[in-house]
């Protein structure tokens, strides 16, 4: 068979490339699962978790596909016993680097090594690692049957206590694999620029500002981070406990806040939302939020909403109520039901506009609502009550 | 390359903001024209500090060296706009020397600038309401466009003139001609065929011929009974107009008045009558972005207790005044009416904007959407008009007795009133007061440390508030925000308005400080 210009074959297939895409860029279009770890969409390839490495005809060593540009003839293989084997070794140091619990048998505490329990005597909370099926490294330690270890004495690191001073981010360094997916996030996509790797060698890790906590940071908790993080070491405080990944419907929808229209995918668990992620790839936004679009949701189930319509007491029934308020409003609101409520309303309109003509009525609309809901206003005001006075925020 | 101009996107309009530092990482220039030294300074090749409200001079400076060093577009410029001459007579008037004076940017910054950004095509201008939100509103959007115009910036893609709009759905609730002056699709309600067309469509036999009142004129109309009637939907008016005072008197004068919210606040205290509404991701709907993106809203959660749709709120209302309308969804109401009535938005439908929303003008269902406005410098008139315009100073400057400028704004962590964000885990943690944000030198000066209660007053009113010393306020300013009943800046704003679009000047008002 002639081979097609700016063709690869990966695992069989030929593949075209585009000049400077990468083998794992190839791949994903081809739609070939290369696993990755470190590898953030629109960020600098680093190569540092090798988790990707594949193997290439007339080549000796591995290579990482995620920093390895196409080239003419290149013959790949994604999932030769070497390449397993390899990452099989990759994945056991990982598991054994950090407080990796998950890779056990059963959650029945006295199957449980000392090992083990010792690791979570740091967790405080959880019994298990709240990214427990959610956790690409957990995949992958499933996918590529790897154990962790579960005896002897945890290192030091793994006994550092998880940070949680702050309302949004828990940041959990035993389970951190040093990826860089979250430093790639902060610096590269938000560009906030309040974390990255600190110290050298085995001391490596991330740290906020100059190993501070991320109150302390520059830190302005938009949560991308935690979006980026493949494991459990960054996790939303607000979502803990609320349900695992499986339980909740994800539904798209448009943030409240600015004017940016991001679109948010809506993690609801028995029709409550418990979390907010950026919808990846889709416009405007690819996947950013920021703290109001990713934390700002649970003012809806706030106690103090509006549960029914209310009416003033002396509204309509000339009740002579004392001014207690200085607001020159006599009486109190109290519950009504709809249909007194929008009675009331449509009487009071009526008489004001026989008696002073339809531009003796003024609204104002919303710039929060939907559009739908600001259509029916001006069109209530235009063709019933028959005014132009209706305008909103924008001017103001 | 970009140019932001009274923008303060890192904080108003965060996602935004880390697309443009991912340009500028990227080798994009940056250049910002505000008085405060924000986040995006960082960025930035160039910061122009300029004094409030001097955008104008600064900008007709700028395009007095275009013209007189020859740097402009001349194609551009001759084939596709109107009334340079004019322009160029008033841009004459500003030798950088005079906008130096004004505007407080030394003559040299100002040609550097100037040359600058003839040296680079495209430059993309964003701007938010450090330029709408002054007397010369209008005027200092016009000048913006002019500059745009005169480099030949407009019509391409990273080109253009952008206004970074403030709510979720301003553009939609403009869009839906929640306007006194228009139908939606903006058409012009004293426009004969216009109203022809939406009585047709909504069953009734006449619609109102002349502009209604915009909310300024509403307000003073509680007060001389001229507005008797006041139904005000989801609005915090007692606390984000300018002089809370005066508004909560306006609000006080109402004969019977109507709030539609999702929680009572410090406006429906005036309330007669008060729908619960529906919240967001409590019904379906759609939200119109800042790029005219069309997307969709949907429901998560049900509505509590008796709470409705405002849509649906409407409609009641409307039935009991003799009108039965027939949509009975968002969605209907969306594809039988408004994408039906407004020719821009024709092509969009629900079914279209399952993913990814669309931009208008989207004319038909086969149309992409429009990404970009005024493509090969085709502007909607025809030729684009150079609309010179003059400089006028904020309607109060600071003098002796109150020595400070006062400018107002939003901040991270909180959305305007905080009725929403008040009521969300964790965000007063990371903000739970106001702070009248002072220069080091101010606080030097007055012997205020850093933190301290001070007060902060106007000929309006006064408000006791912690002082938040930093390097980001000019000496001579006094920045706060609205977030807050306590300390929020509209006890002492001005409610001095643009003379044609009514927009308050919430960016300049004199104010004094003093220990307590």
């Amino acid at each position: 068979m002639m081979q097609q210009s700016n063709s690869i074959i990966i695992n069989g297939h030929t593949c075209l490339f585009e000049p400077g895409e990468t083998i794992l860029e190839v791949a994903q279009r081809y739609r070939i699962d290369i696993p990755t770890l470190c590898h953030l969409k629109g960020t600098t390839p680093t190569g540092a978790c090798r988790i990707c490495i594949v193997e290439m005809e007339g080549r000796k060593d591995l290579i990482a596909s995620c920093t390895t540009p196409a080239a003419e003839g290149m013959v790949i293989r994604t999932e030769s016993p070497k390449v397993i084997s390899h990452r099989k070794t990759i994945l056991e140091l990982m598991l054994n680097s950090g407080n990796h619990n998950c890779a056990i048998g059963s959650s029945k505490e006295e199957s449980w090594t000392d090992f083990q329990m010792k690791t979570l005597v740091n967790d405080q909370n959880e019994d298990l690692c709240p990214a427990w099926g959610d956790c690409e490294l957990q995949n992958l330690a499933y996918r590529y049957q790897v154990k962790g270890r579960t005896t002897g004495e945890p290192q030091p690191a793994m006994m550092v206590p998880a940070e949680r001073d702050n309302p949004f981010i828990i940041r959990d360094s035993t389970r951190c694999i040093l990826c860089g997916r979250c430093v790639a996030a902060c610096n590269q996509v938000q560009v906030n620029r309040a974390i990255d790797f600190g110290y050298r060698g085995s001391d490596s890790k991330i740290i906020a500002g100059t190993d501070d906590t991320l109150m302390g940071s520059d830190c302005v908790f938009c949560g991308e981070c935690v979006q980026a993080c493949p494991v459990g070491a960054l996790v939303e405080k607000k979502a803990m406990g609320h349900g695992r990944p499986w339980e909740t419907q994800k539904i798209r929808t448009t943030c409240p806040y600015c004017g940016v229209g991001c679109q948010q995918l809506l993690h609801v668990k028995d029709k409550k939302i418990v979390k907010v992620t950026g919808v990846e790839d889709g416009a405007p936004n690819m996947g950013r939020l920021c703290i109001k679009g990713r934390f700002g949701y649970d003012f809806i189930y706030s106690k103090e909403r509006l549960l029914t319509p209310l009416i003033r007491g002396n509204a309509g029934n000339g009740n002579a109520d004392e001014d207690n308020d200085g607001t020159g409003k006599k009486g109190k609101l109290r519950p009504a039901t709809w249909d007194e409520a929008l009675d009331l309303v449509a009487q009071k309109f009526t008489e004001i506009i026989e008696n002073h003509g339809p531009d003796a009525l003024a609204g104002v609309s919303c710039a929060r609502s939907i559009n739908e809901d600001s259509y029916q206003m001006q069109k209530l005001f235009r063709a019933v009550f028959k005014t132009n006075n209706i305008d909103h925020c924008a001017r103001t | 390359m970009f140019m932001v101009i009274g923008s303060n996107m890192t904080e108003a309009h965060p996602v935004a903001s880390t697309f443009l530092k991912n340009a500028v990482q990227n080798g994009a220039g940056l250049i910002v024209v505000d008085p405060r030294k924000h986040k995006l300074v960082d960025f930035a090749n160039l910061h122009l500090p300029l004094k409030v409200g001097s955008d104008i001079a600064l900008l007709n400076g700028l395009m007095n060296v275009l013209i007189t060093e020859d740097l402009y577009d001349h194609e551009f410029v001759e084939r596709c706009c109107d009334d340079f001459e004019a322009l160029k007579a008033c841009a004459m008037t500003y030798p950088p020397e005079r906008a130096a004076e004004i505007s407080g940017i030394d003559a040299e910054t100002i040609k550097k600038t100037a040359r600058l950004l003839a040296s680079v095509k495209p430059v993309m201008v964003c701007y938010t309401l450090g330029i709408t939100e002054h007397t010369c509103g209008k005027n200092n959007v016009m000048s913006i466009a002019n500059l745009q115009m005169l480099l030949g910036n407009m019509g391409v893609e990273c080109g253009g003139v952008n206004p970074l709009r403030g709510q979720n759905n301003v553009q939609g609730a403009c869009d839906m001609g929640a306007l006194p002056n228009v139908f939606p699709g903006y058409q012009a309600v004293i426009d004969a065929k216009s109203r022809e067309k939406f009585a047709k469509a909504w069953g009734v036999e006449k619609l109102p011929d002349k502009n209604g009142l915009m909310i300024p004129q509403m307000m003073d109309g509680l007060v001389d009974k001229k507005v008797r009637g006041f139904y005000i939907f989801g609005e915090n008016l007692a606390n984000t107009e300018p002089d809370i005072r005066k508004v909560e008197h306006e609000l006080a004068s109402a004969e019977f008045m109507v709030c539609q919210d999702i929680f009572e606040n410090e406006t429906t205290r005036f309330a007669d009558v008060v729908f619960p509404a529906a919240a967001w991701s409590e019904n379906d709907g759609t939200f119109t972005n800042s790029e005219r993106r069309v997307s969709r809203v949907r429901t998560a959660s049900p509505a509590p207790g008796y709470a409705q749709p405002n849509w649906w709120i409407f409609k009641q209302i409307a039935k009991r005044m003799g009108h039965n309308w027939k949509s009975d969804s968002a969605q209907e109401i969306w594809d039988n009416e408004i994408s039906v009535l407004a020719p821009n938005l024709g092509g969009i439908k629900y079914l279209r904007i399952e993913k990814d929303g669309l931009q208008w003008p989207c004319p038909t269902e086969a149309h992409p959407g429009t990404p970009i406005l005024h493509m090969e410098g085709r502007f909607t008139k025809g030729k684009g008009s150079f609309m010179a315009v003059e400089w006028t100073p904020p309607a109060e400057v600071p003098d002796e007795e109150y020595p400070f400028v006062l400018s107002t704004g939003r901040r991270l962590y909180h959305y305007h009133t905080r009725t929403q964000t008040g009521r969300c885990e964790g965000l007063n943690e990371v903000l739970g007061e106001e702070t009248a944000d002072i220069s080091i030198a101010d606080a030097k000066a007055l012997d205020i440390a850093h933190n301290e209660m001070i007060k902060v007053y106007s000929r309006r009113g006064e408000v006791k508030v912690r002082a938040r010393v930093t390097p980001e306020v000019p000496e001579g300013m006094v920045w706060m925000a609205f977030h807050f009943r306590e300390g929020n800046a509209n006890w002492l704003t001005n409610p001095a308005f643009d003379p044609n679009t009514l927009t308050a000047e919430y960016k300049a008002c004199a104010v004094a400080l003093a220990k307590i």
